[in-house]
């Protein structure tokens, strides 16, 4: 007599499928992740060619990370940040909403987007020696500045603090701007054409529209385009690294935190580096925590506060009752 | 059946090939690239085997006569360098080199070793990265991929010539007596490569005393002369200097690019090491005080072009060319030769040298031996034809108008006319580079000059352009150096 089957599993097969990835970050990831946080408590350097411990020394390395510079260099790190990603993000969502809109008749979307992300193709290192010469004080924009009869004299830019977070937040606009956009026009037309139909019948203006049905309805995107641009700014290096020759000058005002890790690593100080390591690792989780918690709320009116509010209120209505 | 089978099978070949990826990755990431060099290497070996057998067959008789190539020694020299300089002279004067190969990497001596070049540019410390790495596997390498020969320059000689390192091996020790077979050597290159022991470590074919070199236009425009005797007296101190800095500023000139080029005169002549040995406090030099100072008050007054900031950028570059209202540089004889030359775009013998305020050293690669060698005999030959030989050293200095480090050699060079320089007007530059090699002091070396002079500079250029105040760029100094240096504990200021 054949036994009855239970039925068939295929579910270990997905799981031997998806070893081989396991496996490699296991290998690759984990296992460096791990003994980066490990060698944070270690005396671990090198001075000339002789190799300085691996030592024991607790938090030592934390104790002198944080009577260092670092809240100076995180400043630093916001400021470019922000400076890049605030122009980025609004331009990026209106050519995202003047792209998809229907009404608009754009002729050539294509190859707009692709102008729009070719910035993004050429290599940070190679973007920041270009900007560097072309502003440089004796550079072309200054030599045309100057031929147009604008300036009188010359303009050091990376003379000063200003010109120098300007270039850096410039050229990461210039890179990223079009990225977003493209991230973002396929978010709004993953909206049903009904709603925004819908609303132009019933008389919504363009404006009204933006922000109460597109921004709402790409919230996912947006929340994801905001935790990856944080991320991707907390490890801003290559732009103010190149542009200022690795100095952060002037004054080490545009010093970020990553280039505070390589100028420890060139010592292969792998102790301090790896205390920067697990700071950076902290700083990134909680800012992702709180754009997830501030994005994903999708109650009745959009807010995760106002469901509360609401809560609240019904809860005092039925006490006087 | 077949098919729980076939979806085994396809599982399995995956999972092989997904390790086998994994294993292959990981061999080549940890025991350092072994794998492949090791391949290279037996192939290498095949060749020079090849080769050697070829040579005996042939000419049996020059093997044997050969002096240094003893049979028991490796086949592969590998020399770890940061350009093709020392590749030329070797290639230049060192009477076993048969062919170099086109790309450069190896060049085949007589008796059938090759020696291959391991190239790593010097920017951004590469080169030093990288040796490091070789050296502290020096140990565990293969014979034939063992570095038997590196150079290094003198900002960081000091590092590998420690005795504690224990990198370089001692002249005595490949038998070269310093005190014979480089006698005719300028004293403070012997200094420069020793250890605290006063153990010399390794040699250098080169000095490189500096300069002042001077467009000859603009003397002749300012002073109605570009005689070098007579440009050299107004130059010939700094208060001397900056009152032809005034006459120059008068007709629209500046007497030089930049504060930096200013640095090594003091940077050379400071009386005790950045960092004493054992120590771990930095002691800034009055002397590197005083050149904040004096560069403060000059670059104020205007003897600067304030669109130079420091060296070895675009601006600095274009401040030797035609264009420019730069009236002299300070720079050795490979400056002349490697930097002014390319950037100057006028005609050739526009340029003229002379004495420089202050006398000064500025560079100079030096050869050593690498602990742990398996040609120590060709290491040997190597170091006394490129660096103690007084025609080969002589050779050099006429091929690439390199000033060499025999003393001799360029005392006599100093009157010989054949030595004179078409790029500076038909002027023998050796009249002047001699008595100033006569002149050095080298200052005292520590493992950390190369921090300090980089960053001390690049701190206190804020400070000349009126960003920060003095006390501002000392703070910045300090941060700098003791993020490049984790075990300075302090930084002395003097009073």
């Amino acid at each position: 007599m054949r036994k009855k089957r239970k039925g068939i599993s295929y579910s270990k097969w997905g799981y031997f499928f998806i070893l081989p990835f396991f496996v490699c970050y296991f290998i690759f990831s984990l296992i460096p992740l791990v003994d980066t946080i490990r060698y944070s408590f270690y005396e671990y350097y090198r001075s000339g060619v002789k190799i300085i411990g691996p030592n024991f020394v607790g938090l030592k390395n934390y104790v002198s990370l944080f009577q260092s510079d670092l809240f100076k260099y995180t400043a630093n790190t916001l400021i470019l940040w922000i400076i890049g990603f605030v122009p980025q993000i609004v331009i990026a969502l209106l050519l995202a909403v003047w792209f998809t809109d229907i009404r608009m008749k754009i002729h050539g979307k294509q190859a707009f987007k692709v102008i729009m992300y070719l910035p993004n193709l050429i290599m940070a290192s190679a973007f920041a020696m270009l900007f560097f010469t072309l502003f440089s004080s004796s550079g072309p924009i200054n030599s045309i500045l100057m031929s147009t009869g604008i300036i009188k004299e010359k303009i050091d830019f990376m003379n000063s603090v200003f010109g120098t977070r300007a270039l850096i937040g410039l050229m990461n606009f210039l890179m990223w701007f079009g990225n977003t956009a493209i991230m973002l026009m396929a978010a709004i037309m993953g909206i049903s054409p009904d709603i925004f139909e819908a609303s132009e019948i019933d008389g919504c203006t363009k404006i009204k529209r933006f922000f109460h049905i597109t921004l709402p309805l790409i919230r996912p995107i947006l929340a994801y385009t905001l935790i990856t641009a944080i991320i991707g700014g907390l490890q801003m290096f290559d732009v103010p690294q190149i542009l200022t020759n690795g100095q952060g000058t002037p004054d080490r005002t545009s010093f970020t935190l990553i280039m505070f890790l390589n100028s420890h690593l060139r010592s292969k100080n792998y102790g301090m580096a790896g205390s920067l390591s697990v700071y950076l690792f902290v700083i990134s989780g909680i800012l992702c925590y709180f754009v997830y918690r501030m994005s994903n709320d999708n109650d009745p009116d959009g807010s995760k506060a106002e469901a509360k509010r609401l809560a609240k209120e019904e809860k005092k209505r039925r006490r006087k009752a | 059946m077949k098919k729980k089978i076939i979806s085994a099978l396809l599982v399995a070949s995956m999972c092989a090939g997904t390790f086998a990826g994994c294993g292959s990755k990981e061999a080549t990431e940890t025991p350092a690239a072994n794998e492949a060099t090791d391949d290279a290497a037996a192939t290498d070996d095949a060749a020079a085997t090849d080769d050697a057998a070829a040579t005996d067959d042939a000419a049996a008789g020059d093997v044997a006569a050969a002096p240094s190539a003893a049979d028991d020694e490796g086949k592969v020299i590998n020399i770890y360098s940061w350009n093709e300089e020392f590749r030329t002279r070797v290639e230049a004067v060192y009477p076993e080199v048969v062919e170099t190969s086109e790309d450069g990497t190896v060049t085949t001596l007589k008796d059938g070793c090759e020696i291959h070049w391991i190239i790593n540019p010097n920017q951004d410390g590469v080169y030093q990265q990288k040796l490091d790495e070789a050296l502290l596997n020096q140990a565990d390498a293969a014979a034939d991929d063992k570095i038997d020969l590196f150079l290094s320059e003198t900002d960081y000689v000091n590092k590998y010539t420690d005795a504690d390192a224990d990198v370089a091996i001692p002249l005595k020790d490949l038998g070269i007596d310093p005190d014979v077979d480089l006698a005719d050597q300028y004293s403070f290159t012997k200094t420069t490569a020793s250890d605290a022991n006063g153990v010399q470590r390794g040699s250098t074919w080169q000095c490189c005393p500096g300069l002042l070199v001077y467009r000859r236009d603009i003397a002749k425009d300012v002073w109605g002369t570009d005689d070098p005797e007579v440009i050299g007296a107004k130059v010939e101190s700094w208060d001397a200097m900056k009152a032809s800095a005034e006459e120059l500023k008068a007709k629209g000139y500046f007497a030089l690019a930049s504060y930096a080029d200013t640095f090594r005169l003091y940077g050379n002549s400071i009386s005790e090491s950045w960092v004493k040995p054992g120590e771990t406090t930095i002691n800034v030099d009055p002397q590197i005080m005083a050149w904040v100072n004096n560069s403060k008050e000059w670059l104020d007054a205007g003897y600067f072009d304030k669109n130079v900031k420091g060296q070895w950028n675009d601006d600095w570059n274009k401040s030797m060319g035609s264009a420019s209202k730069v009236f002299a540089f300070l720079l050795p004889a490979w400056g002349i030769d490697f930097v002014l030359n390319p950037n100057w775009d006028g005609e050739v013998g526009s340029w003229a040298v002379t004495n420089p305020p202050q006398s000064y050293n500025w560079g100079g690669s030096y050869v050593h031996g690498c602990t742990g060698t398996d040609n120590p005999g060709h290491v040997r030959d190597i170091i006394l034809a490129v660096t103690a030989d007084k025609d080969n050293l002589l050779k050099i200095s006429k091929d690439y108008s390199d000033f060499t480090n025999t003393r001799d050699g360029m005392i006599m060079a100093s009157t010989d006319d054949t030595f004179a320089s078409e790029f500076l007007g038909g002027q023998n530059p050796f009249t002047y580079f001699a008595p100033v090699a006569e002149g050095i002091k080298i200052a005292p070396l520590s493992a950390y000059d190369q921090g300090c002079v980089e960053l001390i500079q690049n701190a206190f250029s804020d400070y000349f352009q009126g960003l920060v105040d003095m006390d501002t760029a000392k703070k910045n100094f300090e941060t700098a150096i003791k993020e490049r240096y984790p075990e300075i504990t302090e930084v002395k200021w003097p009073e």
